[in-house]
């Protein structure tokens, strides 16, 4: 079927492809301990995001979680901002201050992201108060992961969203796991959280095979009516999977609480190589030599800027 | 209540004025909010019932008819969701005002005001502003019991990144109110449930009441009671019992509580050499620990003074008034502790029964 315009592709590869090389760099990286903040890489998971944001405009919102590099790149974050956080430089994207678990990117619409699981959620409900207010059909994405569902300001989120019809897109990056406790061993019936999320009179979408364009179509249909207030918030739940550990750049399928089995469909199933195959190989190639160079590019920024000096750790308390 | 508005008449304004009319704690809340919310479409009120017929005792009354549903509306019973949300549409720009009818309600909010909004300021580099201002109540008497008589200032004067605020009286409150609104980061605005119906002088025109400066609000030779929101109120009447016998007391208010102004009380306790912090809080890790610690750091070797803290006995605030009445400092009880420190060797000694008389026990009635 056809998926997406030429355009959209090309566009949809360059921003799976920056995520995944970016931080495969940064697993490369990461022993070296040059970088200086714990990484939760979103390897395998990048698929979510840029469904997500590449429907979204640039003057849309949207923040991620702990797991953020892929939101923050496919939102259009500055990468060089973000190796440079990651390297604690000066130049980060946080001044060296919050590190990977807190990016943000405000001159490119990424919110702030939280090491608290669900913490950001509510957050998402602020800014759509005043985007609603504003009353320009702009709208925010709030990624969580299937932890945050069990939180109790999950729920409370849902309702005030619903109850003040707010332009809020909840995403949820379902990969099945809370650090290392299975889905099914902390929730009761965890194959409904569609189900329990729309008794709060939120539609709910689902998406099961991680499909990059079926992410950004549901998108695509919904936002019009968002911008129009046809809709309030909606939400939609997007199975993914986690390559990598739950923390630092390694594998851990020797530690007994999954198997390579359990990757092997996920990875069968890699956004990448798929939406690769419909690029024409010279078009392919030449948006590799770029993300190539563009990653480069961020480490040399990233190894060359300073650390914040002594008083920075000061600054910026207060405003 | 004579003792009342001599206790509170005198609060200057931050020119030193003591113009304007008389006017009620609450009716001063009220009418700093209000002309912030003519002055800057961004203010709003959030909070449960803040737009009921009761108004949150009063403290928002007429809000919603002047101003409209969009800009004061009440919430679902959600602390720990509305106070992200109220934090979320600071960083978005708006200058929220988010209230709660008692202080122990913030323990469901604190995941997002100390992890989110004291931080995010320096978390995220400087790029995002927290223009938040939250509202609570501290209850006591008349049933309050043990969820809601805390008062919980002391555990967010901890946070860098927060501002506490705990006015006294009327016209700070007014000051106080409009420096929070305007403030860029989130501020905690302490109110006591005692001191609404107090009354001072309050200019009629907008003023500030930054952080900075704590206040003498009686000058005396011969011990600084400092008291910490109503407390400061019940110092004020113990500094008359102590009157009675002969003891001087300096009465210092030090208004807002992070940051923290010590300067002027260690002024006061190098004339003193005496110092009592009279707490609205317990004594352990509290306001009144942190205030004696910085006041002995500051004087240094050469600074021997006597310190005690008076604050919530240390044990749950009961709802029966028999055993309440033991639960919190008193102005008899402060004038006793001050007598004591003063003259050691005099003995015990008591100060009259009848003019040691709480005043809100005359006249407060119930339901609360």
């Amino acid at each position: 079927m056809p998926e997406a315009d030429t355009q959209t592709i090309r566009r949809v590869y360059a921003s799976l492809r920056l995520i995944r090389r970016f931080e495969e760099e940064v697993a490369r990286i990461y022993p070296e301990d040059k970088i200086k903040s714990p990484v939760h890489l979103s390897i395998g998971q990048e698929s979510v995001a840029v469904g997500v944001c590449d429907a979204l405009n640039k003057d849309d919102l949207a923040g991620g979680t702990y797991r953020g590099h892929a939101t923050y790149i496919a939102k259009g974050g500055d990468i060089n901002g973000l190796m440079a956080e990651l390297y604690g430089k000066d130049t980060g994207c946080t001044r060296g201050k919050g590190g990977s678990m807190h990016l943000c990117d405000i001159q490119n619409n990424v919110v702030g992201s939280s090491a608290v699981v669900g913490t950001t959620v509510p957050i998402a409900l602020g800014y759509a108060l005043a985007l609603k207010r504003e009353g320009k059909g702009r709208v925010i994405a709030s990624f969580m992961g299937d932890g945050a569902t069990e939180e109790g300001v999950f729920h409370e989120s849902l309702n005030f969203a619903a109850l003040k019809r707010l332009p809020v897109v909840f995403v949820l990056e379902n990969n099945f796991f809370a650090i290392h406790t299975p889905i099914a061993r902390r929730q009761a019936v965890p194959d409904a959280i569609c189900e329990r999320v729309q008794t709060y009179g939120i539609p709910a979408y689902r998406v099961t095979d991680a499909d990059v364009f079926k992410i950004r179509n549901i998108m695509m249909d919904a936002l019009p009516k968002m911008r129009r207030g046809e809709y309030g918030p909606i939400f939609i739940e997007c199975h993914t999977y986690r390559w990598r550990e739950h923390v630092g750049p390694a594998n851990d399928y020797d530690s007994g609480y999954r198997s390579t089995d359990d990757l092997k469909p996920w990875v069968d199933n890699d956004q990448i190589p798929r939406v690769a195959a419909m690029l024409d190989p010279d078009e392919r190639a030449a948006i590799d030599a770029q993300v190539e160079k563009d990653v480069a590019a961020a480490i040399a920024f990233a190894e060359k800027s300073p650390f914040p000096a002594a008083k920075e750790l000061y600054t910026h308390v207060y405003a | 209540m004579s003792t009342l508005k001599t206790a509170t008449k005198p609060a200057p304004d931050a020119a030193g004025n003591t113009g304007g009319r008389v006017l009620r704690y609450v009716d001063a809340l009220k009418e700093a909010v209000e002309q912030e919310m003519e002055r800057d479409d961004k203010v709003f009120v959030m909070g449960l019932d803040v737009d009921d017929h009761k108004a949150l005792q009063g403290s928002t009354r007429g809000l919603l008819q002047k101003f409209g549903p969009d800009r004061i509306f009440t919430t679902p019973l959600a602390e720990d969701a509305m106070t992200g949300a109220a934090i979320g549409a600071a960083m978005a720009g708006l200058r929220p005002i988010h209230v709660h009818i008692r202080m122990d309600f913030l323990m469901l909010s604190m995941n997002q005001l100390i992890n989110m909004a004291a931080k995010a300021h320096y978390m995220y580099g400087g790029n995002i502003k927290v223009p938040l201002v939250v509202r609570s109540i501290i209850g006591k008497s008349w049933g309050q019991g043990p969820q809601h008589s805390q008062g919980l200032y002391s555990t967010f004067m901890h946070f860098p990144g927060l501002k506490v605020v705990a006015p006294s009286n009327a016209h700070d409150a007014k000051g106080c109110m409009l420096s929070a609104i305007r403030d860029d980061n989130p501020v905690m605005f302490v109110e006591h449930r005692l001191l609404y119906p107090t009354e001072a002088y309050v200019p009629e025109e907008q003023f500030e009441l930054p952080p900075g400066k704590s206040r003498v609000v009686m000058p005396g030779d011969d011990v600084t009671l400092v008291g910490i929101s109503n407390m400061l109120v019940e110092c004020l009447r113990g500094r008359e019992l102590l009157a009675d016998a002969g003891v001087s007391a300096e009465i210092i208010d030090p208004i807002w509580l992070s940051p923290l102004d010590t300067d002027t009380i260690v002024k006061s306790v190098k004339k003193t050499r005496r110092l009592i912090v009279v707490d609205n809080g317990w004594t352990m890790c509290g306001a009144g620990a942190e205030i004696a610690a910085r006041v002995a750091e500051a004087l240094g070797p050469e600074g021997k003074f006597q310190v005690e803290r008076m604050g919530f006995a240390p044990t749950i605030c009961p709802t029966s008034p028999s055993i309440e009445d033991q639960f919190y400092p008193n102005p008899a009880r402060i004038a006793q502790a001050a007598h004591k420190m003063v003259r050691p060797k005099a003995g015990e000694w008591t100060p009259d029964p009848e003019r040691a008389v709480l005043a809100y026990q005359r006249q407060f009635r119930g339901p609360f």
